[in-house]
């Protein structure tokens, strides 16, 4: 009796594991087959023709390229400063601990909630419009915990005895952290980083007020342009337009690009950490 | 007097790096102020029981209009919950698979496929949902449109359930090697020891993991925005169409002069919505610190 309750045991977890992967790898099994049909490499690389029916997604790949760029730019040097603090200087106490509670609680508002952020403060307050300049901040905002996560398990895995050894010879804490502590863990902070450029190149929600624009078949100008982005182009062709059944081969293939996009990088990200992790020993 | 200039250096440098530290308490403070700014003036047009508890959403079109959120909040609160009856047998059953039935090579690869799975954008779930999963539900329960809560939900509890793969893993293998050791000498199963013994120390975790994935389903957006059907009425069943917060700000927000009521009523649902999730930040924060105390970490 209690071999078979074994036995059913193992079977039900079985299922279960079959089906949760089945479920996740058919979305993208539906996706990729029916968007594979589409691309090739005027789809990648020209501008839409005949209002959204047909030509490629360029400016969508352009667009996030830039909302990308600005998000790293602004968050990384951030987010690497704040995981400084956190790792070398701070002891633990009643700083650390808001600090530790405001990344945790950031990390959970919903990306639509820094959209509305972004919309009031930069697109209106500071007066970027809805731009690239503006959704890029926003997606930085939205990325800044991952990156300060990701920087601190990259700072702390760099052994104390580096450390000591540079204050033996005399060197300062800022000097230690300079020329000893960063270049040592620079290359898993990252890695670590591009989970959340993934993250931030798939987002829609938040760039919904701040940066994306469906109708433009011409590339960004300057940073105070409104763009095309991936996501929210798919997004764009089920719901705008004016040939819906025109447009739904390219969202395939939008959505095929992003996926492969976004998969690559966290694929990429998720390996090089498990690496470095594994390596941990110097 | 070299000495004293360095150290005053070094303590300049380290107040530059606090500073920056504090920027994400600066984000998540003005976040408040700005949702609340805009979201408290709806208060002047209605009030607060008319706001949360008004069974009518109205904003457009209708003489006088009607700005009450409930049946919004109720919206949120079905694809919720029907995400979480999807995703937490899946996740948790996933979740002990990983971590006590498969074989190390196994976990190596199963681990890392999850966490990708947790990286899709959730647009592509909202696509997915539009092109294929809306009709199958539409022609399965022979509906006029299968733009339903139930679509949504079991959408959003897919996308929810490699967070609550992922994490429940790392608690259940985070239980001392030394507890399931000792179950096994006494001579209990796998099955008697990871219902009896690991479960109920992990239990604690698994729930920050659970609580994570629904703020991740509450806070999700495309997905509903498309998939959900969009009608502000008080759901009575799963299969009829629904409106939750983040649809309804994503939906409207475009279309809501600036100033109007309109306008401070979407940033109002704002209020709402990002009080829910910090109360699921606090709930799991303290649920995670009961497990790490509780296994002695």
């Amino acid at each position: 009796m209690r071999k078979f309750k074994e036995f059913v045991f193992r079977v039900f977890l079985h299922t279960i594991i079959v089906l949760s992967l089945m479920a996740l790898f058919s979305v993208i099994y539906f996706i990729v087959i029916r968007g594979a049909r589409v691309i090739n490499w005027e789809f990648l690389t020209q501008m839409p023709r005949d209002s959204m029916t047909a030509g490629g997604i360029f400016p969508a790949i352009v667009g996030t390229f830039c909302l990308v760029l600005v998000a790293v730019l602004f968050a990384l040097p951030l987010g690497v400063m704040a995981a400084i603090y956190l790792v070398e200087y701070a002891r633990q106490g009643g700083v650390v601990r808001i600090i530790r509670t405001g990344v945790n609680t950031l990390a959970g508002v919903p990306s639509v909630v820094f959209g509305l952020f972004g919309m009031v403060m930069f697109v209106r307050l500071f007066g970027f419009g809805v731009s690239i300049l503006s959704g890029g901040l926003t997606l930085g905002i939205m990325i800044l915990p991952t990156i300060i996560r990701t920087s601190e398990e990259a700072l702390l895995a760099v052994p104390q005895a580096f450390r000591e050894a540079s204050f033996a010879l005399g060197a300062t804490k800022w000097q230690t952290i300079y020329r000893i502590v960063l270049p040592n863990s620079i290359s898993s902070i990252l890695t670590g980083s591009i989970l959340g450029i993934g993250r931030a190149a798939g987002d829609t929600a938040s760039i919904l007020f701040t940066a994306a624009t469906f109708y433009i078949i011409h590339l960004p100008r300057s940073v105070f342009s409104e763009v095309q982005a991936l996501p929210y182009h798919i997004y764009g062709l089920l719901t705008e337009g004016t040939h819906p059944q025109a447009q739904i081969p390219i969202a395939y293939g939008t959505a095929t690009v992003l996926l492969f996009l976004v998969l690559s990088m966290s694929a990429v990200s998720i390996v090089m950490r498990n690496r470095f992790r594994r390596r941990k020993k110097w | 007097m070299k000495r004293f200039f360095r150290r005053g250096k070094g303590k300049g440098i380290e107040y530059i790096f606090l500073f920056f530290a504090f920027a994400s308490i600066f984000f998540l403070g003005g976040i408040v102020f700005v949702l609340f700014r805009a979201g408290l003036p709806i208060l002047r047009t209605v009030t607060l029981g008319e706001f949360i508890l008004g069974r009518y959403w109205r904003p457009l079109f209708f003489e006088p209009p009607a700005y009450g959120i409930f049946p919004i909040i109720l919206g949120s609160l079905w694809v919720t919950l029907g995400a979480m009856c999807i995703a937490i047998p899946l996740g948790v059953g996933a979740a002990i698979y990983i971590a006590e039935v498969a074989s190390p090579r196994l976990k190596e690869i199963l681990k890392p496929v999850m966490e990708l799975f947790g990286a899709i954008p959730s647009v592509v779930y909202g696509f997915f949902g539009v092109v294929a999963f809306a009709p199958l539900i539409m022609r399965l329960f022979d509906l006029p449109i299968g733009l339903t809560a139930l679509s949504a939900s079991i959408l959003l509890g897919l996308m929810a359930l490699p967070t609550i793969v992922t994490v429940s893993e790392d608690v259940i293998s985070s239980v001392p090697a030394l507890y399931k050791e000792a179950s096994y000498a006494l001579g209990a199963t796998k099955l008697e020891t990871t219902l009896k013994v690991v479960l109920p120390a992990a239990f604690p975790g698994i729930v920050t993991a659970i609580i994570l994935g629904m703020g991740r389903a509450i806070g999700e957006t495309m997905v509903v925005m498309m998939v959900a059907g969009g009608s502000p009425v008080i759901p009575r069943s799963f299969l009829q169409p629904v409106r939750p917060m983040t649809a309804t700000i994503g939906l409207e927000m475009g279309e809501a002069a600036s100033g109007s009521p309109h306008m401070h009523a979407l940033f109002g649902i704002g209020c709402v919505l990002f009080a829910m999730t910090l109360l699921f930040s606090i709930i799991a924060e303290r649920f995670s610190s009961r497990f790490r105390r509780g296994v002695g970490m």
